[in-house]
């Protein structure tokens, strides 16, 4: 740490190399847009840069990092006004009060090829580019960084029980998105395959 | 009726369940005894699961591109530590 403090190239550049491809990752999956990520990218690392010296240590280094590159990008949403998603769409994920299940059907049986499709991902995509800006984050860091829900919890400042509760929200909207988009695709398949899944399911 | 009320009320804690994180053992039984009796909350658990799973499989796929992390290692004056397996 002291080496970063200093200005040590070949630190920095060993921190770049371990947390570039997740800073890259999670601004790609909150902004859908690969200029716009390569600029959270490349400004998180030049802010991170001139930030070691003030770091304190509290926090992990990869935690600071979320930091920075999260509100870098939630910083370009706000700026840019996020024209491609209304804001009553928004709402209407992010105030979700119920957390009911509406689509009830069992695609986990369908085939690796259908549930990992080009298609598919899109659409997963579409998903989570959907829910509010502080439920994506929020589960961006968690289910797609694999950041417990502490150190989610220190990168956005709040607290434990908010995460949880975000977290909850933005799988459930998920879940049941990708619910009505994989009944389509068990629908379209196939009658004999269709019957494969209720086969597994009446026997579970 | 009551089933219904129950699936509802249950439905909040299922991202914690999926995590194991319920804390409360006498909760975490009755999910469990729940989603044993109950299809649709079987499916619901399963599906959850699965939406994780595709999450994690989504993440895999997304790979910071050579270019990108050149320019990056250029924008912060790094050249000299880009490695051949980097780029590769």
């Amino acid at each position: 740490m002291q080496a970063l403090q200093e200005g040590d190239r070949a630190e920095f550049a060993k921190v770049v190399k371990a947390y570039s491809e997740k800073i890259y990752r999670l601004a790609l999956k909150m902004l859908r847009n690969q200029q716009d990520a390569e600029d959270i990218l490349q400004e998180t690392f030049i802010k991170a840069y001139h930030g070691f010296k003030d770091f304190k240590g509290h926090s992990k280094i990869s935690t600071w990092l979320y930091r920075i590159a999260t509100n870098e990008a939630l910083m370009f949403l706000r700026q840019k006004g996020e024209p491609e998603i209304s804001i009553d769409k928004q709402v209407r994920v992010d105030d979700g009060q119920s957390y009911t299940p509406t689509k009830i059907v069992d695609w986990c049986c369908l085939p690796e090829e259908e549930l990992m499709s080009s298609e598919a991902m899109e659409y997963l995509d579409r998903a989570i580019e959907q829910l509010s800006e502080a439920m994506r984050v929020t589960f961006l860091l968690r289910d797609l960084e694999g950041l417990s829900t502490r150190e989610t919890a220190e990168v956005l400042d709040i607290s434990e029980a908010a995460v949880k509760t975000r977290l909850s929200r933005a799988r459930m909207h998920l879940r049941e998105r990708l619910s009505g988009y994989y009944g389509d695709v068990l629908d379209s398949l196939p009658i004999e395959t269709s019957h494969q899944g209720q086969d597994v399911l009446e026997g579970s | 009726m009551d089933q219904e009320r129950n699936c509802q009320e249950l439905a909040a804690y299922l991202s914690d369940y999926i995590d194991d994180n319920v804390e409360d053992e006498a909760l975490c039984d009755e999910i469990e005894e729940h989603i044993h009796e109950c299809e649709n909350c079987q499916i619901v658990v399963d599906t959850l699961k699965k939406t994780l799973y595709l999450v994690h499989a989504s993440a895999e796929q997304t790979v910071l591109p050579s270019q990108v992390r050149e320019r990056l290692y250029h924008r912060l004056d790094l050249e000299a530590f880009i490695s051949a397996d980097d780029n590769s």
